[in-house]
């Protein structure tokens, strides 16, 4: 399958018939157990989710913030690999042929799994993107390059330090949707101006012709509606996985209802996101 | 692997050694990696800025400290004739004061209003802090909460010298979570915030520019051993974590084929004792890319980082800087370990033998030399870096001697 006509492709272009923003959502593989998260994973499609983040976990994620550090230690805790959250994607293609599942992490489990083998794989399983945070375009020979040979889109984060000089380098071998993190900072702590956002959007609209999606910073459905007015997706992590880890008991097991409170969480967002331009 | 024809010219354009180094971080901060490379590109071409360097390291640090033949310990070993290179001599008790008085140079020429750093053992801390004092710069140093239980003088002492302690809660709460939370606070201050790293490694410029402000180490040498002994020396033997005092310390003779070097990871309780028993990336781990570089990592099968262990708070880092790993994998200098008991004896020795108590890091590479120099002839000329003192350690020592103090 190539990039251009994958899943991610064809789920922007039905948004766009629909004359509507996509809600993009982030849980980590394993997080808290794998029985919950498989549980989670097949919900959220359901739930409103266009397009899924699934967080590949890493012992020293240095650019996210507390919740999501926490989720990535819950699932390594949990017994989750790079193998088994590919497991999990694989468990999730016999459910659902048609929602892109895009797995967001750090390069070292990519690297100590190899590259190919890795790439291989993640095809096999059904994995239509990569997002791989310590991964600057001046490394794109590392995963990038092979990823788009793979045909595995690589998606790329451009921030309000990307200046006008850089953007052509990290759009370069962008594909599928370019991820505009909204801040300057880690995930799920301050939020942006909407004005900003629309701002920063539209620069990158004059650069590239691929749809983009807004993260970091958006925990409530008005917030994603907000963001679903100026960008072809609104993302949101911290604020989903937060719900998650108030769902666990003082043991850390997950509570009965986890998955259908965070589910229900999902559906506010979606909401949020399919009113926003209503 | 065909033999470079200079072991000094790395890193190339994009920061690699070999495949070691270059850039992996998020891309908020690559602008910045990028500005700072830049401007140390400058710097390193403004005769003003060596001068400033040259001037502080003399007056303010004490430079250049002695190299000091240790006749005492010569006899008892009954080898090589021995020589420290006296680092904890410096102001603040060690060599990384040498680097963060170039760093905080470069961060004035940058127009930068607030430095922040990790610290370990609490050394690139004292000495951030002190520079920040200096220079009347806001300071805050990022340090795991079980190395600030461990380490309370110094974490007094930056307090005392007006920095910002915050204890790191995540992770094992040690250096590497530490270095994590300050890259934290980099990607969320990126405009007015330059990130001062303590050690060899990190993305590219920092590995080769903390380099560069350390090779002092060994120009120094260079020119006190052809005073002392009228040649070269013919091995050098300095500890790594990071690997900053070994690099500076070998960078200088690298392309001299008759010097060799000796660089002594931490093994703990023993590399044979398992993956969490020691902090020797480069005798015990395998490549990957953490904290902007690919280098020797301690890491599991699946990648994710382990949690070191040594004795040594300062070389507790389950990486090492990309250009030892570039060195290792071409041979040019040797890697080895000694284990938190060997350690503890040469720490001991070396109190009673010269009067000296080094730090335990420096601990480590004076137990390689207790080893190493009975077997060699007398005209051998070894040099130590003796990288810190030991004041910081007589806790930790006295615990694990069974002292109260």
């Amino acid at each position: 399958m190539s990039t251009e006509s994958g899943r991610i492709a064809k789920r922007f272009a039905a948004l766009k018939a629909e004359g509507r923003a996509g809600l993009v959502t982030f849980i980590t593989a394993g997080d808290p157990d794998l029985e919950t998260c498989r549980a989670l994973l097949d919900g959220l499609p359901a739930a409103g989710a266009d397009l899924i983040e699934l967080g590949l976990p890493f012992s020293d994620p240095m650019a996210d913030g507390p919740a999501i550090q926490a989720a990535s230690l819950r699932a390594l805790h949990a017994g989750t690999t790079a193998r088994k959250t590919l497991d999990l994607v694989r468990g999730f293609r016999t459910k659902d042929a048609d929602t892109p599942v895009i797995l967001m992490g750090y390069y070292n489990p990519i690297h100590a799994y190899g590259v190919d083998r890795f790439l291989a794989d993640a095809v096999a399983a059904g994995v239509d993107g990569l997002i791989i945070v310590d991964l600057p375009p001046e490394e794109d020979e590392e995963l990038c390059i092979p990823a788009l040979k793979a045909g595995v889109n690589f998606i790329r984060l451009a921030t309000p330090t990307t200046d006008e000089k850089r953007l052509p380098a990290v759009l370069q071998n962008t594909s599928g949707f370019v991820y505009y993190v909204s801040i300057a900072g880690i995930t799920g702590t301050a939020s942006a101006d909407n004005a900003a956002v629309a701002g920063a959007v539209d620069r990158l609209k004059s650069h590239t012709d691929l749809p983009v999606a807004v993260g970091f910073g958006i925990k409530t459905p008005e917030q994603a509606a907000n963001i679903a007015r100026v960008a072809d997706a609104a993302v949101v992590g911290s604020a989903i996985v937060t719900r998650i880890a108030d769902g666990l008991d003082a043991a850390g097991k997950a509570r009965p209802g986890l998955v259908e409170d965070v589910l229900g969480f999902v559906r506010d967002l979606a909401a949020g996101v399919r009113r926003a331009r209503g | 692997m065909t033999r470079p024809n200079t072991y000094r010219s790395g890193p190339d354009e994009r920061g690699h050694f070999g495949i070691y180094g270059g850039r992996f971080v998020a891309e908020t901060l690559m602008p910045l990696i990028l500005e700072v490379e830049k401007a140390y590109k400058e710097a390193k071409a403004d005769p003003a800025f060596e001068g400033e360097i040259r001037q502080q390291l003399k007056q303010y640090v004490g430079r250049p400290n002695p190299l000091y033949y240790a006749e005492r310990l010569t006899e008892m070993l009954g080898g090589a004739k021995i020589y420290f290179k006296r680092e904890e001599l410096n102001h603040t008790g060690a060599h990384k004061i040498n680097n963060c008085i170039g760093q905080i140079l470069l961060a004035r020429r940058m127009g930068k209003k607030r430095i922040i750093a990790e610290t370990g053992a609490g050394q690139h801390g004292v000495a951030t802090a002190t520079v920040c004092a200096l220079y009347d710069m806001p300071c805050v140093i990022y340090m795991g909460e079980t190395d600030i239980a461990r380490q309370q003088p110094n974490v007094f002492r930056m307090k005392l010298l007006g920095a910002e302690v915050v204890p790191v809660t995540s992770g094992a709460r040690t250096l590497k979570d530490a270095m994590n939370e300050a890259l934290r606070d980099w990607v969320t201050n990126v405009a007015d915030t330059y990130y001062l790293i303590g050690t060899a490694a990190g993305p590219h410029p920092y590995p080769a520019m903390v380099r560069d402000f350390q090779s002092v180490i060994g120009d120094e040498v260079r020119t006190q051993m052809q005073e002392l002994e009228g040649r070269l020396p013919d091995s050098l033997v300095a500890c790594v974590g990071g690997g900053s005092n070994a690099i500076g310390l070998f960078h200088p003779f690298l392309d001299e084929p008759t010097v060799k070097m000796v660089a002594v990871e931490a093994a703990g309780h023993g590399i044979d004792k398992g993956p969490l028993a020691h902090a020797a990336s480069i005798t015990g781990g395998r490549p990957g890319v953490l904290h902007g570089n690919r280098t020797y990592l301690l890491q599991d099968e699946d990648g994710q980082i382990l949690e070191g262990h040594s004795i040594s708070a300062g070389l507790d880092y389950p990486g090492v800087g990309p250009e030892h790993s570039w060195l290792h994998d071409i041979g040019r200098v040797e890697y080895v370990s000694a284990t938190d008991q060997e350690t503890l004896d040469a720490f001991q020795l070396c109190a009673r033998t010269e009067g000296i108590i080094p730090a335990l890091e420096s601990a480590h590479a004076l137990a390689e030399i207790v080893k190493r120099a009975p077997k060699l002839p007398k005209d051998h000329l070894m040099v130590l870096c003796l990288s810190g003192r030991g004041d910081k350690d007589i806790f930790s020592v006295a615990e694990h001697l069974g002292v109260k103090l």
